[in-house]
């Protein structure tokens, strides 16, 4: 990175960690916290559509969907946590490959589960075994991020469904009074009024979230919890920038990051609670005309 | 190997007892059911203390945080604020490395008049070093919920309190305290519950199990890979986690209708189960 970082050996302190911080593994590092937003740029929205969606289907006229929508919610909410992520991913991996097999080897008659072992057809490998590191490894991540999703969609649902039925029934009511369809009165006045309700329970997700991001490395992603320990590691004089165990250091570290993203969180969220209880039919609401009255 | 077999050469295995050697070769389901439930007792026993005790220090937290003299009340938003706002995981590398890093040394000091010799390499182990780190994470997220519920004491309770002349430590014991767990509880057990779910996250915790004695999710991932077949030892840790997640609602069900029990009928609150993954 810079000129002087030829021979590190011979650097004074503040110039040694200039050099040792802006080295490539370092960068690697610094792209990791990337990943992580990337997570939860891509996690959330989808499952707040997922939420919404499971919300919506909750309170459908006819049955079978409405079955779908509270099945799902259900579902996940009654599996125990981190056994369900480091499962769920297997059996989604093995599901697609399964499918595959199905599609592309009808020919095949070797049973797929020899004893322990799951074995599909070469063309049935997902991602084909031929194919560049990146594919694996964007795979992998797409496998997280639909865990996440199905995941944190449901909790979505149960909270957007609450919310959804907080909103005062003689809104809903008039609404009716006035001719409106149902679906103007889905859109036009249940789901403009039910973000007030929702947000306590959606600011505990995404909080909820932001902390669950550090399971990516239980799911063999390279994420900051994997660089972390990586570079933290003892280094023998053997390396360019020798040190000893700094993992503690490198923690220290995540643990400001985590602690900082919860802060600005918790600020923007506050903010976001006034501007939504504007005009509403609630305390907060109520509190805010008359602060401008 | 018979299942009765099993029990007895597994069935403390995760305490030291019992077989040295882990099942290998043809694993039945018997020996799994045997070991993952010998590896549960070390769940239950960090849920165990890490809840009794965190109890206690979760109280003086939440009174901390509701005390006005900024001396008091900062430490304690602070400390609720780092342990809630940062991932269990991320907490427990960092203790372990931590840990680690201290200087060997002794202290002996004399508990209830036995002599107790206390290494600090004992804080590298998971059954002191896991347990600590579990017991600040509750009492920060129990501490909240009683700090929440402190602030819902009906006023008209206190007001009452003041004019028959209750005062300081009297009536936060028979007025403020009574009611304020009262009205926490049916969130302290959704607390309880989640913290038996986060001892999953031991295994994880970079914590060694020495000479193998694990808990449930070691053991379960010691035969997901032997066996290669992940489908018989993972659900046999959930239907394990389901049982004993039961077994807390049943008990803090008998303890919240008992807080309850001066309220007609209709107006007890009724516990509502909300497990979440993941803090």
């Amino acid at each position: 990175m810079f000129e002087f970082c030829t021979d590190p050996s011979v650097l004074p302190t503040g110039q040694w960690f200039a050099c040792y911080l802006t080295n490539g593994v370092h960068f690697l590092f610094y792209q990791s916290f990337l990943t992580v937003f990337l997570l939860l740029a891509i996690t959330a929205p989808l499952a707040l559509a997922m939420g919404f969606g499971a919300a919506a289907a909750s309170r459908a006229e006819i049955a079978p969907i409405r079955w779908l929508g509270k099945g799902y919610t259900a579902m996940v909410r009654g599996v125990p946590d981190i056994v369900f992520f480091l499962f769920f991913v297997l059996v989604l991996d093995q599901g697609i490959e399964y499918i595959r097999h199905l599609i592309a080897c009808p020919g095949w008659t070797d049973p797929i589960r020899q004893g322990a072992n799951f074995i599909v057809c070469d063309a049935a490998r997902t991602p084909q075994s031929s194919a560049p590191q990146w594919v694996h490894e964007t795979y992998n991540f797409a496998l997280a991020i639909f865990t996440y999703a199905i995941v944190f969609g449901a909790f979505c649902g149960n909270v957007l469904y609450g919310a959804m039925q907080a909103v005062p029934r003689a809104q809903l009511e008039t609404a009716e009074a006035y001719g409106m369809a149902r679906g103007q009165v889905f859109w036009r006045v249940l789901v403009p009024q039910m973000w007030i309700y929702a947000l306590p329970g959606l600011s505990n997700i995404w909080m909820i979230l932001i902390k669950a991001t550090p399971l990516l490395f239980l799911l063999g992603i390279q994420d900051i919890v994997f660089w972390a320990r990586e570079l933290g590691g003892s280094r023998t004089s053997a390396y360019q920038y020798p040190h000893p165990d700094w993992r503690f250091w490198y923690f220290l570290g995540l643990l400001i990051f985590y602690l900082a993203f919860t802060r600005v969180s918790e600020i923007v969220l506050s903010r976001l609670t006034t501007r939504l209880s504007r005009g509403q039919a609630t305390a907060g609401g109520e509190d805010l005309r008359r602060a401008e009255a | 190997m018979i299942c009765a077999e099993a029990f007895q050469a597994y069935g403390l295995r995760a305490l030291g007892y019992g077989e040295r050697l882990l099942p290998r070769g043809e694993i039945g389901i018997c020996e799994q059911v045997v070991l993952i439930g010998s590896g549960m007792i070390w769940n239950i026993y960090f849920a165990v203390l890490a809840l009794t005790f965190g109890f206690f220090f979760a109280m003086a937290l939440a009174v901390a945080k509701a005390a006005r003299p900024a001396w008091v009340r900062k430490p304690a938003e602070w400390f609720i604020f780092v342990f809630r706002g940062s991932p269990l995981f991320i907490q427990f590398f960092m203790a372990y490395e931590a840990f680690v890093l201290l200087p060997r040394m002794g202290v002996e000091f004399t508990l209830l008049g036995v002599a107790i010799e206390a290494e600090t390499r004992w804080l590298a182990r998971a059954w002191l070093g896991a347990l600590i780190v579990l017991f600040f994470n509750t009492s920060a997220y129990a501490g909240e919920i009683f700090y929440g519920a402190l602030k819902a004491v009906p006023k008209g309770d206190l007001e009452a309190a003041d004019a028959y002349g209750l005062s300081g430590w009297t009536r936060f014991r028979r007025i403020t305290f009574p009611t304020m767990l009262r009205l926490a509880w049916p969130a302290y057990t959704n607390e309880a519950i989640f913290l038996f779910h986060a001892t999953a996250l031991v295994f994880f915790s970079s914590f060694p199990a020495i000479q193998q004695r694990g808990d449930a999710l070691y053991y379960a991932s010691y035969f997901a890979d032997r066996t290669f077949n992940p489908f018989i030892p993972y659900p046999i840790v959930a239907v394990y986690f389901v049982i004993f997640t039961l077994l807390i609602i049943a008990v803090f069900g008998l303890i919240n209708a008992r807080l309850n029990r001066h309220l007609p009928r209709a107006a007890r609150p009724r516990l509502r189960i909300r497990p979440q993954v993941m803090r």
